[in-house]
This record gives structure tokens, sequence and C-alpha cells, in this order.
């Protein structure tokens, strides 16, 4: 190309530059015009709702404040199965299909230890220790699980085309569900009620919030301050951060690359497993597809957030949670759109574009290991 | 060069392959199935034959629709296609247990056995529909189907069937769109030759408009469905007849059915705090549904209410679902026998639990023998023998006498309307009040309801 270029007389070079740029405002002007009509859409319907509010129209402020506190909780989950998508991408530079799998495992494994304990009385009688009890065992499993894919699936590729390791999760991925089916059956098992301590709702600072809701943000919080802990503290915390840097350098400054990636794989199965508990706190309901969505919604917060990035894959989640769970009530429902929310996943897919437009690197930006850096 | 030969060997061994196919095939039939394949292949002779040659001098004339000649010794060909994997396969594997259970108790049809095959597999879905829809109509001796399970397979299986001027007999399915609006206008997806025993659905939706309206006494309601045709279809039916009453509807709106978080969307319900929502989707939808009901606000008094898609043991023992209402078909079949063969629907039962080792696991199978017992009596109207020992079935004939049928069916009353609509259209709804009882037969009915046709 650099030496082609010499050729041509200067009229013709300049008359490409120009054209070029030409090409480029026009994209520019394509950009600007989505942004600015995405801006003037949220800004009326924003308008709309809170003229609706104080109106006294739609939704009540008690009903304002459940959707916020359940988006908060469901992003909150999101997040916790967020960071295993991330972490294992900003290591291995490849999306792990199947740790929504991970997280369906947690759950249905989980639900015969909670069934176990609803039939023998514990879970009424004990429900601290039974909460977790179940945590303890939906972490194991899940935990376990995701070593093991490691150490099955993933192990064998590394150094592979990256694609290659993909269609290897997928394939764990349709594995991993359809043993689950075969074990478990494909119907639905429902967990029992939260027990009778989380089953009201308490009072903070004025604001009344539905008890599971609440402990399933507090789990949250705690796993994710654990984890800073972990990451940042110890010393396999300091060696995955190696590893996601470069793990050509770290392995040569004596860190086992291997063993990091596993203890990688182990923090998003117990990540994983913290979300199913909080799944079995809101939903309840789990089949072998249970995993499926959540693992699709995780993925999207964490590029919402900037893959790679640990505060970026919570952050995601609870943003995605908040789009999902208010975005098609406040904008749409503002602009007098009827049924909503209806577009709750178009709403939250929106959001997804318009942030990567704004910011293509996600809102906390990208962190990435030295092979994906241009 | 290379390329060249690369080709001619290509060439050589796709000629082999094709050659070996042929070889396989015929080791198949030769050793397997060679009584059944020289039945197969002489039938079709046989037929072809008096339909051209003999139908002229003979007394009968095959109609517009074309005739089924059926050779001496050779059975009646009819098909069952229900859903019988997959999901739904406990609603489809009773139907075709009681299709193949009512051509064993009418026995022949003038010396003639009646042979059902192998039950076809409608997936619950357009796509299963068509595929086995052409199956079916490429055996041009087949007289009728009893099927659907599902009304997305008849949809796209109906077209073929009436197409080849056969006939089609479901037991299940409900939507309007595959009958009509019971005014006059056919639905989108009516084709002739299409007969139904289960109820339209907006006699369903009626049943569940009054009760509410008139029995609950409750004036405002909210409706969720799922996107799918036959959900959106129960829940419009139940809307336009709760404004017809006089009643408020405040919204009808739709869920996925892979949501989870339910709260948005019962939020948005609980606006305009409607005294009743009327929900007749599936799990595991209807389970986040009914779970996460209670907490939002503006529903704290709402009367819930689910449909038969709903009433499965999964579902009953959800703690949540105590106090709710189902609507379904109405299930009093108690001593009522079937006027073609004579047997009740007790008897039957105690029959199929000996048999099978359990009880149907889903409500249509009363419909299911109904509608075989319909379809076999109406063959036996229509059939004519002739002078060769054959049987002659006209495809016109047979659909004037199913359309003209009437008699007693274990499910009620059964007479053809001029768009298919044959069966009683009776509609029941029960109430949920102990979620330790999962078997929905055990609910206790608190109404029922009877649609007029015509």
């Amino acid at each position: 190309m650099t030496a082609t270029a010499k050729k041509p007389p200067e009229t013709e070079d300049s008359h490409q530059r120009e054209r070029r740029a030409l090409r480029l405002s026009w994209v520019d002007l394509f950009l600007w015009a989505i942004r600015i009509a995405a801006i003037i859409i949220i800004v009326v319907g924003l308008i709309g709702s809170i003229q609706k509010f104080i109106a006294g129209e739609g939704i009540s402020a008690e009903g304002w404040r459940d959707l916020l506190v359940s988006s908060l909780s469901q992003g909150a989950m999101y997040g916790l199965l967020a960071l295993g998508y991330s972490m294992v991408y900003g290591v291995l530079g490849f999306i792990n299909f199947a740790h929504g799998e991970v997280f369906m495992s947690g759950t249905m494994v989980g639900f015969i230890a909670a069934n176990w304990l609803f039939e023998n009385g514990i879970w009424d009688s004990n429900p601290i220790l039974s909460l977790l009890l179940v945590l303890l065992v939906a972490m194991v499993t899940s935990t376990l699980l995701a070593v093991i894919i490691e150490r099955v699936a993933y192990r064998r590729l590394r150094g592979s085309p990256r694609l290659i390791p993909l269609i290897t999760s997928i394939g764990m991925s349709f594995f991993i569900q359809y043993s689950f089916a075969g074990f478990f059956g494909a119907g639905f098992n429902t967990y029992p009620p939260p027990p009778e301590i989380l089953a009201g709702s308490v009072t903070i600072f004025g604001v009344e919030i539905r008890t599971t809701q609440l402990t399933v943000i507090i789990i949250a919080i705690v796993a994710m301050i654990g984890l800073w802990y972990f990451v940042t503290k110890t010393k396999t915390g300091r060696a995955v951060r190696a590893v996601a840097e470069d793990k050509e350098i770290a392995g040569l400054m004596g860190i086992n690359v291997d063993r990091t990636i596993v203890a990688v794989f182990a923090i998003g199965g117990a990540m994983a497993g913290v979300a199913a508990l909080m799944w079995a706190l809101l939903f309840r309901s789990v089949n072998f597809l249970t995993g499926f969505i959540p693992g699709i919604k995780a993925f999207t917060a964490a590029v919402l957030g900037g893959v790679g990035n640990m505060a970026g894959a919570m952050g995601g989640g609870v943003l995605l949670g908040l789009f999902e769970g208010l975005g098609p009530l406040l904008i749409l429902g503002g602009l007098g759109i009827e049924g909503a929310t209806q577009l709750k996943d178009a709403v939250a897919f929106m959001a997804l574009v318009l942030v990567l437009v704004f910011r293509p690197s996600g809102l906390f930006g990208e962190r990435l290991g030295s092979d994906d850096r241009v | 060069m290379k390329s060249n030969r690369v080709m001619r060997l290509l060439a050589i061994l796709g000629a082999l392959a094709l050659i070996l196919a042929a070889c396989g095939d015929g080791d198949t039939t030769d050793t397997t199935e060679a009584p059944e394949t020289t039945d197969a292949t002489e039938a079709p002779e046989t037929t072809d034959a008096p339909e051209t040659t003999e139908a002229p001098a003979g007394p009968p004339e095959a109609g517009p629709l074309g005739a089924v000649t059926v050779a001496p010794g050779d059975p009646i060909e009819i098909r069952s296609l229900e859903a019988i994997s997959g999901p739904v396969a406990f609603l489809g594997i009773p139907n075709e247990r009681a299709t193949q259970m009512a051509i064993n108790d009418f026995g022949q049809i003038k010396g003639f056995d009646v042979n059902m095959g192998v039950g076809l597999d409608d997936l619950c879905s357009g796509e299963g529909g068509q595929a086995s829809a052409q199956t079916i109509v490429a055996d041009e001796q087949i007289v009728g189907v009893i099927g659907t399970s599902c009304s997305g397979a008849a949809v796209a299986a109906i077209p073929l069937i009436s197409g080849a001027g056969m006939v089609m007999v479901s037991p299940s399915n409900t939507s309007p769109a595959l009958t009509s609006d019971l005014e006059g206008t056919p639905g989108i997806d009516y084709q002739p030759g299409y007969y139904r025993i289960a109820h339209n659905d907006l006699f369903q939706g009626k049943a569940v408009a009054e009760f509410v309206f008139n029995e609950l006494g409750l004036v405002t309601a909210a409706a969720i469905h799922d996107g799918d045709s036959y959900t959106q279809g129960l829940a419009q039916a139940f809307a336009d007849a709760f404004t017809e009453l006089g009643g408020t509807i405040t919204l009808v709106v739709g869920v996925g059915k892979e949501d989870t978080d339910m709260t948005p969307v019962l939020t948005e319900i609980g606006q305009s705090s409607p005294e009743a929502a009327y929900f007749p989707i599936f799990q595991p939808a209807g389970d986040f549904v009914v779970q996460q009901f209670a907490g939002v606000a503006g529903l704290e008094n709402t009367q819930l209410v689910g449909a038969d898609g709903l009433l499965v043991s999964d579902f009953l023992g959800i703690p949540e679902s105590e106090g709710m209402y189902f609507s379904g078909p109405d299930l009093a079949f108690g001593e009522n026998a079937n006027a073609v063969t004579g047997i009740s629907a007790n008897d039957f039962l105690k029959s199929y639990e000996a048999e099978f080792g359990e009880a149907p696991t889903a409500a249509f199978w009363a419909h299911a023998y109904d509608a075989t017992a319909m379809l076999l009596a109406a063959i036996d109207e229509v059939a004519v023998e002739l002078d060769d020992g054959s049987l002659f079935i006209d495809r016109q004939a047979l659909r004037d006498a199913l359309s003209s049928f009437s008699g007693a069916g274990m499910t009620g009353e059964l007479a053809c309307d001029e768009f298919g609509d044959c069966g009683a259209q009776g509609v029941q709804i029960v109430i949920h009040e102990d979620s330790s009882i999962t078997d929905s037969t055990q609910l206790p009915v608190v109404f029922t309801f009877k649609g007029e046709i015509g």
C-alpha cells in the first residue's frame, strides 16, 4: 500500500482522502442522529412519566419502589453471573457459554438440599442454617462443575484458535443441560417458599422493602466485597490479575498459569453458586433450561460494563436489571404506550446498543489481556 | 489436471455410493419387511383398478373428492396424529391410546378391520404437523385422521389433509381460527374436512367472563397471555366477552415464555388494580406470575384465574396457587356413554387403567374416544360393499356424513356446525384451595357452562 501510494498524482490522493473524510462523516452523522434521537426519546419519556406521577396517574410510589428494588436484586444476580463470563474472557479471551449451565447446576442441586431441609422441618426451624447449607451445596456444585469443565474441555484447547473453545463451550452447554434433564427429569422443581423470617418486609429509612429482595442485595454486596478482597489482597488473586495481564510473562515470573486459570474458573463457579441461591429466593422454579436466559443476560451485562473488568461486570449487571425493570415503564410508559413491559427485552438490548454507541468499550472500560490489545 | 482426477474419483465414489444405497434398500426390504411390502405395493394397484375401470361400471360413482376402495382382506386405514413426545406428550399419549381403544371397541366395519397404523407425532408445533401431514397424504388409502393435539400443529396440517380430500377430527384443538367465530364467519385457518370435539375457545373465554362477572361479582379484570396463538386467542376471547357483559378490561398484556422477573408486568397491571386477572398460560411463566403476584402494589385483592394449561401437578403444588380458579373442559363424564360403541366413560377409565397401569395424564381422552367413534360411525354409514368384495368409501359422502352427525358421546351431545365444531362445548371452572392436592381431577367444580352452537 505504501509503495503504490507514492505513484498516483497528488490530486487523486487528496481526493481519496476527501472521500474517506466524507464517508466517515456520514457514519458519524448517522451515529449522532441515533444518539440525539435516543436522548430525545428518553427525555420526553421521562418527562411524560414524571407528569403522570405528579398528576397521580399510573404507577404509584409503592409501585416504583417495588420495581426499583426488584430490578436491583435481579441486576445483582446478573452481575454475579457476569463475573464468570468477564473473568474467563479477560484471562482466556473466549466466551464460556457453559457458564449459564454452571449456574443451573447450582440451582438444581441446591433444590435437592432445600427440599430435603423443607421436608424434615429444618427449613423453617433453622432458616439461617438452611440457607447457608443450600448456599454451600450450590457453591460447591457450581465450583466443581466449572473446574471440571475447564479440565476436561478447555485445557486441552489452550493455544488453539479462539473459535474452537467457543464452539466447545456451546457443546458443553448442551451436554450439561441434557445430562441434567436425564438425571433430574425435564419437569419444573419449585423451591420451598422462603423461610418465615424472610417472608415479610422490613422498613429501612422509612422505605418498606421485601426481605427476600433485601437479602439478595446484601448477599451480592457481601460476595462482591469477598471477591474484591480475594483478588486484591491474596497471592492467588494477584496471580489471577497477573495472568489476565499477560499469560506468558506471568509464567516467566514463576506463576503457575494452569493453576491460576483453574482458580479463575473456580471463582466464577462459586459466584454462580451464590447467584443460584439468589435465584432460589427470587424465582424458585428451576429446570434444566434455567441457566440459558440468565446466562445470555449476564453475558450482555458483562459487555455493558466492559469485558474483563470485574467492577464493570457487577455494575453492568445492576444497570441491565434497572434498564429491564424500569426502562419500559419509565420511558415507553411515559410516551403513553400501553403494555410497555412486553418490550422489556427490546428495551434492555436497545440500552446495550446505545451504551456501546456512546462508549464502545463498555461503561467501565475493557480490561483485556495482552493478546487482545491492539 | 489434478482437480480433474479428483473430480473423476468423486464421481466414481458417488456412483458407488448410489449402487450401495440401492443394494442396501433391497436387502432390508427383502429380509425384514417382505410380507408387508408386498401388501403395500399391491394395495394401490388394486385400488387404482376399481377407481378407474369399475367405478363407471358399478353402482357407486366417485364424488368430486375421489374415493377410497379397500380390497378384500385389507384394513380401512385411518391415522392418529398427536403430540406424543416432548413436553406436551402428557396430552397426546392418552389421546392416541383412546383412539386405538375406540377402534377396538367399534370392531369391524362391514367385515373390514380398521387400522390406525403407528401413531404419528405432531410435536405440538407447526413443523411437526406439516411433516406428519405430508406422510399421511402420501398414502391415498387413508380415509381420515384423528388429531392433532395442538392447534398450532393443526393449522399447518389441515391445508394438506383437506387438499387430499381426507377428513381430520381433532380431540383437543380449541383455537377459534380453526373453525369459526360462532357467528357464521369461518376462521382464517378453517378448511373443509376439519372437525373437532373439544370446545371452541370463544366459549371458554365466555365461560370465564360469566363466572368472574356474574358469580364472583367482579367488574374489572386484566388478562395475560404469552404470545402463543392459543393463549393470546383465549385471553382476547375472555376480554371481549367480559367487556360485552359490562365489565372493564384494564389491560391485555403479553409476557415472554422465558421471562422470570414478572414484577414489571405485574406493576403495570397493578396501576389500575383490577379485581381479577386471567392468565391462560403455561409453566414456567405461570409459576413466576403466581409467585411474584402477592407483593405487587395494587394487586393485593386481585383474584387469579388460570386455564387448563396450568392444571398440572407441578403447578398445583406451589403454595401461592391456592385460592386460584381454573377454566377447562367439562370433565363430569361419569356414566355418559358413547352411543356408537356403548362404552361409558367410567368403563373406559377402568379398561384404560387395566391396560396401561395408570390413569390418563390429560383430560382429552374422552374427546379422542368420541372423535374416533364419530369418524368410524360415519365411515360405516357411507361405505358401500362392491360385488367383487371390496369396500368403496366416497370422500365427499364421508364429509357430508360427519357434518350431519349427531349422537351422544362421553363428552355430551355431539352435533357438528357447518365449520366443524362438533363438541358438547362444555366448560367448567374449578377451585384450588389446598396445594397438597395436586391431582387436577380432585378439584371441586364451582361453575359449568354449556355453549350453544348455531
